[in-house]
């Protein structure tokens, strides 16, 4: 889409306005709900501009590229660009070397998380035109760059792997007794935030305390666990194994409610609220009263 | 998760104008925490005057004889600087109780959601509170 676009602009000018005019009341239509005043000032004064992103540099391999480094590049300005279009248009018209991952471009697979403007974003899901520029896009803190804007998630899946997140059942049933097993629709909204993360490891970078403890299990670990433990299906003695592994040491006790997660979070889990209510329920656990 | 190479401050205090509510409601805690550890020492000090001054002790303030004990609080409260820190000792602990009582309702999970509002109410009252108590703290002293 944006090389399309871009192109024409410096062929022939008088060709924008007319292309402009023809797009602006199908996008109104569509994103007309929700647009703010606010956003659609900003909108307009980049109308026609081009935008200033600053983007981490770093390649192991590659003499001269081991010294990290910012590179600077002027993206013309679309009506609707995200971070993500921009780093792609970067990509695709002036450093083919420029290295990031993306699959989906609307915030379903969680692998564009980046660090933008001091904040963990997802950068499909960011508007460039709500950003102050230059808009400074690095790889996610606290996690070891591979390449460019690519860090390692190996640890970050390591965590989420630890709270077994799948669905347990003490014994399965005889093949002919298997049955679907239903939730109630009360049991479903309370997991329904949980259940909406996308693994993009945002949370787990903004995070003060798994910075410093790499044992930590981090808040979408948590978030994970939380979504099997409260869900009703599961006996007892599963959810009890699943308390055991999370008020360990290194588990829900090690959050400090500095809601840094439940701030960066691109689907708005209550994550901190999440790792309260799993503290709670570890203390209620191991009340007695006898 | 450690990083190969320094890639500057990042979550670090050098980039505290980004940092978030939250951040800043953990941060304040801490430090008004430690400030309140500290003043525990100093009080200690003070008050094992008041064994001597039990014991019948007595010290000489500009040809008056006074009880050692009364003699150290008089002294001390004559000061301008205590005065002042006496404002600041009790901002201090006027927001570690606030926020306390904000993380208490934290843990409960009782209004996560207005957890920065909860943070600057602390910080208002807090100020209040503190900009109130000036005029007890501060009368009767001579620079």
């Amino acid at each position: 889409m944006s090389t399309q676009q871009a192109e024409p602009e410096s062929q022939e000018a008088p060709d924008d306005p007319a292309m402009n005019g023809a797009e602006s009341p199908a996008a109104d239509e569509q994103t007309g709900g929700g647009m703010v005043d606010d956003h659609a000032e900003k909108r307009a004064e980049l109308e026609g501009e081009t935008v200033h992103i600053k983007v981490f540099r770093y390649d192991p391999e590659v003499e001269g590229k081991q010294e990290p480094r910012f590179d600077d590049f002027h993206v013309p300005f679309e009506k609707g660009m995200t971070v993500l279009d921009a780093v792609m248009y970067a990509r695709d018209e002036y450093d083919s070397s420029l290295t990031f991952r993306h699959s989906c471009r609307q915030a379903v697979c969680g692998s564009d998380a980046f660090f933008v403007n001091g904040k963990q974003r997802l950068g499909c899901k960011t508007q460039i035109s709500d950003l102050e520029q230059p808009v400074r896009i690095e790889p996610l803190p606290h996690q070891e760059v591979v390449k460019d804007l690519v860090v390692d998630m190996d640890h970050f899946y390591d965590q989420m792997h630890t709270v077994e997140p799948y669905f347990q059942d003490e014994d399965t049933p005889a093949t002919e007794d298997l049955e679907e097993q239903r939730q109630t629709p009360e049991n479903r909204e309370k997991i329904k935030m949980s259940s909406r993360c996308i693994w993009c490891g945002a949370c787990m970078s903004s995070c003060n305390i798994a910075a410093g403890d790499n044992e930590y299990l981090g808040p979408a670990a948590i978030n994970k666990a939380y979504k099997f433990a409260m869900d009703d299906r599961e006996d007892e003695q599963i959810k009890e194994h699943r308390l055991r592994i999370l008020e360990q040491e290194h588990g829900v006790w090690r959050c400090q409610t500095q809601f840094s997660c439940t701030e960066v979070c691109p689907k708005d889990i209550p994550l901190t609220e999440h790792i309260q209510e799993l503290k709670r329920e570890a203390v209620k656990k191991n009340l007695k009263f006898w | 998760m450690s990083q190969s190479y320094n890639r500057g401050l990042v979550e670090d205090f050098g980039r505290w104008k980004e940092f978030s509510a939250g951040m800043w409601a953990w941060i304040f805690h801490k430090f008004t925490g430690w400030v309140l550890i500290g003043y525990l020492f100093t009080h200690i000090a003070v008050l094992s005057t008041s064994i001597d001054g039990a014991q019948g002790k007595t010290t000489m303030v500009g040809g008056e004889e006074l009880n050692v004990y009364t003699a150290t609080l008089q002294g001390l409260e004559g000061l301008f600087l205590i005065r002042l820190l006496e404002v600041g000792l009790l901002a201090v602990a006027v927001f570690h109780i606030l926020n306390g009582l904000r993380l208490l309702m934290v843990d409960l999970g009782v209004g996560l959601e207005a957890q920065d509002k909860s943070f600057y109410a602390s910080l208002i009252l807090t100020g209040a509170i503190t900009v109130a108590s000036v005029p007890t703290f501060l009368t009767g002293v001579t620079i």
